[in-house]
């Protein structure tokens, strides 16, 4: 295998930006085709109503909410690798980074489309913001749904810091190897980054600023969209462990979101000696971990409402353990637990195939579980005469599968522009390990505290 | 000031349903249609739940009209992140229609599933567009509506009393499902004055509130069969 010197990683994290396949042209041209299908649907939607979509009385909201928490969900992916690992000092996490802060931000922008397409008036979505204007009005601040306008606003903007930061060098690295327009793009992204001693500085401390800022602002995130729920007085939404349990049932979809998308771009930029399997290894442990853990709240939440057995309660329960939602339950449970725990758990098994597949089940199993708890719920309000079954329409769906697409279509523009490993972070990684090995061999008390046989 | 309240006598109650129609008369209600409604998107502000008991041959139908409760601590206006719903000083729970953007978190929190959107843009097929009342707005496509108390009408009556300068006497003021009830089983008025209609209807031994026990505090008090 040829070494890793400076001028392969050059080559090989460089390559998408500086080629292109057709197979980017293919992946561009489909996503775009079905974003272009989804708008249309939403157009269909903005003239006729809300009406062409499953939505009822008493499903006031469906499949929209549910992507709204799916994808916010997913967006948890960056903060935890790239924030806690960046904090905790842990050293696999460098080619991981940019990919998850990618998805991070993708997912913000893609979910954060739902509110405004679920909207009655969503041309008036703007009203949700606090400006100043003739009549005197202003948002209602009590409103759960306000809370999500800062929350998901606030997390944004943070989120694309982080991302941008510690995007500068690499930028910079970028900007020496092309020419033309293209070099003064990358030239005025990268705010004219030398390399000096001071920069670098800088650059460190104001990564580590953030990403000690973006961990709560993270978690208050998901906790603030659990609250769109559990501050209702509806059964099985009212319940205090929904802010904890959102935010584990994040990170652990946005975990299975970033295998996913790293095994990926692993096949498709043929980045084997960078995306290795100890990284697959890592990300499958704090996969398994956060399936324990959903496991546990889910087990907790159901456990509680069953042994008090409040009518309104039961109602919805047995409709999900039983009733004409149960296929969805039972299905929700083997993608996130019964089948991730027990493979996850043989180190044998913990292959990059092996993982990403469980990944993928995983984020079915949530998709699944937010559908679980937005639509049972509504469809058992307190009063019985009111409660109705749910079913889709292609309105919906395209919108949904849309959203998929424009997430592919985005990730994909992003690779092509910008490394999808961040260079000069692996290098320095590379550097670290190699001066740690070095000053242990030049260590005198080294052979004799590591030789086994004196 | 009043501060209205109804009082429905859930014995006197048919379920003929003559509330829901005047109530969509006067409200310039739309028709969601056959095909609509099976989907569940009528609009009722007002409609009659029926719940079966017993077996066969023992078998009796129970009737509630559920509407508006008007809580004085109204679940769906703290929710709205506009303020498209809010509170009158005289109990009323309002709606501004022109700055709903239809979020439904409103239709969501309500206890007594009492909320309605307009899941298309409302329209009358010739020529029932003439029986529209000219007092009630018509709501837009995307916007929620629900039982007013028909304010319109509580607003005629004080204008009127206000023209003869005396204060709106017991019941002066009907909302059309009042009116037109055939087994007077609703009744309407001011609860904060002891003497009215409503006032003492509220004390009897049959009173209680849908739900009481989640702190709506409604204004509707349902006298219980005998």
């Amino acid at each position: 295998m040829e070494r890793l010197t400076n001028e392969r990683i050059n080559r090989d994290l460089l390559a998408p930006l500086l080629k292109t396949g057709w197979r980017f042209y293919a992946v561009v041209l489909v996503s775009g085709a079905v974003v272009a299908w989804a708008l249309f649907a939403w157009g269909w939607q903005l003239v006729h109503g809300i009406g062409v979509t499953g939505k009822r009385r008493p499903e006031f909201w469906s499949l929209y909410i549910t992507n709204f928490v799916f994808w916010i969900g997913i967006s948890h992916a960056g903060t935890l690798i790239s924030a806690i690992l960046r904090v905790t000092g842990a050293e696999w996490r460098r080619p991981v980074t940019r990919c998850a802060e990618a998805i991070t931000v993708f997912a913000l922008l893609v979910g954060s489309m739902f509110p405004i397409i679920h909207m009655g008036r969503s041309w008036l979505f703007f009203w949700l913001a606090p400006y100043p204007n003739w009549r005197w009005l202003w948002p209602n601040y009590r409103s759960p749904l306000m809370w999500d306008f800062f929350a998901i606003n606030a997390y944004l903007i943070g989120s694309l810091i982080y991302l941008y930061l510690p995007l500068i060098p690499d930028l910079a690295l970028v900007r020496d190897k092309t020419t033309g327009l293209r070099r003064r793009l990358y030239a005025a992204l990268s705010l004219g980054w030398r390399g000096t001693e001071a920069q670098w500085h800088r650059l460190e401390k104001a990564v580590s600023v953030m990403a000690i800022i973006i961990i709560p602002v993270a978690v208050s995130v998901h906790t603030i969209v659990s609250w769109d729920f559990a501050m209702t007085l509806n059964p099985m939404w009212n319940s205090t462990i929904f802010g904890p349990y959102f935010v584990v049932g994040a990170i652990f979809s946005g975990i299975a979101a970033l295998i996913l998308a790293m095994a990926v771009l692993r096949r498709a930029f043929q980045l084997e000696a960078y995306l290795r399997p100890r990284h697959f290894n890592s990300l499958a442990l704090l996969l398994l971990v956060m399936s324990l853990f959903w496991f546990y709240f889910t087990f907790a939440e159901y456990l509680t409402v069953w042994y008090a057995n409040e009518p309104a309660e039961m109602a919805v329960f047995w409709s999900k353990v039983r009733g004409p939602y149960s296929p969805l339950f039972y299905a929700m449970v083997l993608c996130c637990f019964v089948i991730p725990a027990p493979v996850l758990a043989f180190k044998r098994l913990r292959t990059v195939p092996v993982v990403a597949f469980v990944s993928a089940l995983v984020v079915v199993g949530m998709w699944l579980e937010r559908f679980l708890i937005v639509i049972p719920t509504l469809g058992h309000p307190r009063l019985p005469f009111n409660w109705r079954g749910y079913s889709t329409t292609w309105v919906e769906l395209s919108i949904m599968v849309g959203t998929f697409a424009y997430f592919t279509l985005l990730y994909a523009l992003f690779t092509k522009l910008f490394p999808i490993v961040a260079v000069w972070e692996f290098k320095e990684g590379r550097h670290k390990e190699i001066s740690d090995l070095k000053f242990e061999i030049s260590d005198p008390d080294y052979e004799r505290a590591h030789s086994s046989h004196v | 000031m009043p501060h209205w309240g109804m009082v429905i006598d859930l014995d006197k109650c048919t379920g003929c349903e003559a509330c829901v129609v005047a109530c969509r008369t006067e409200n310039n209600v739309p028709l969601a249609g056959e095909e609509q409604t099976a989907l569940g998107r009528q609009i009722n502000w007002i409609h009659v739940e029926r719940y079966w008991e017993g077996e066969y041959p023992e078998v009796k139908a129970r009737f509630l009209p559920v509407l508006c409760q008007h809580c004085d601590a109204a679940p769906c206006e703290s929710v709205c992140p506009v303020y498209a719903t809010s509170h009158s000083p005289e109990g009323l729970s309002v709606m501004t229609y022109n700055r709903c953007v239809g979020t439904r978190f409103c239709a969501n929190n309500c206890p007594y599933t009492a909320r309605y959107f307009n899941f298309f843009r409302p329209a009358w097929e010739a020529p029932l567009e003439r029986a529209l009342n000219p007092e009630v707005s018509v709501r837009a496509n995307g916007v929620m509506e629900k039982c007013s108390f028909c304010v319109q009408r509580i607003q005629q009556a004080k204008l009127d009393a206000a023209g003869e300068g005396r204060a709106v006497r017991d019941g002066e003021v009907k909302p059309a499902c009042v009116q037109s009830c055939p087994t007077t089983a609703m009744y309407f008025g001011d609860l904060d004055d002891a003497e009215s209609e409503v006032s003492r209807r509220a004390e009897s031994g049959r009173a209680f509130h849908l739900l009481g026990e989640l702190g709506t505090r409604p204004r509707v008090i349902y006298l219980k069969e005998e």
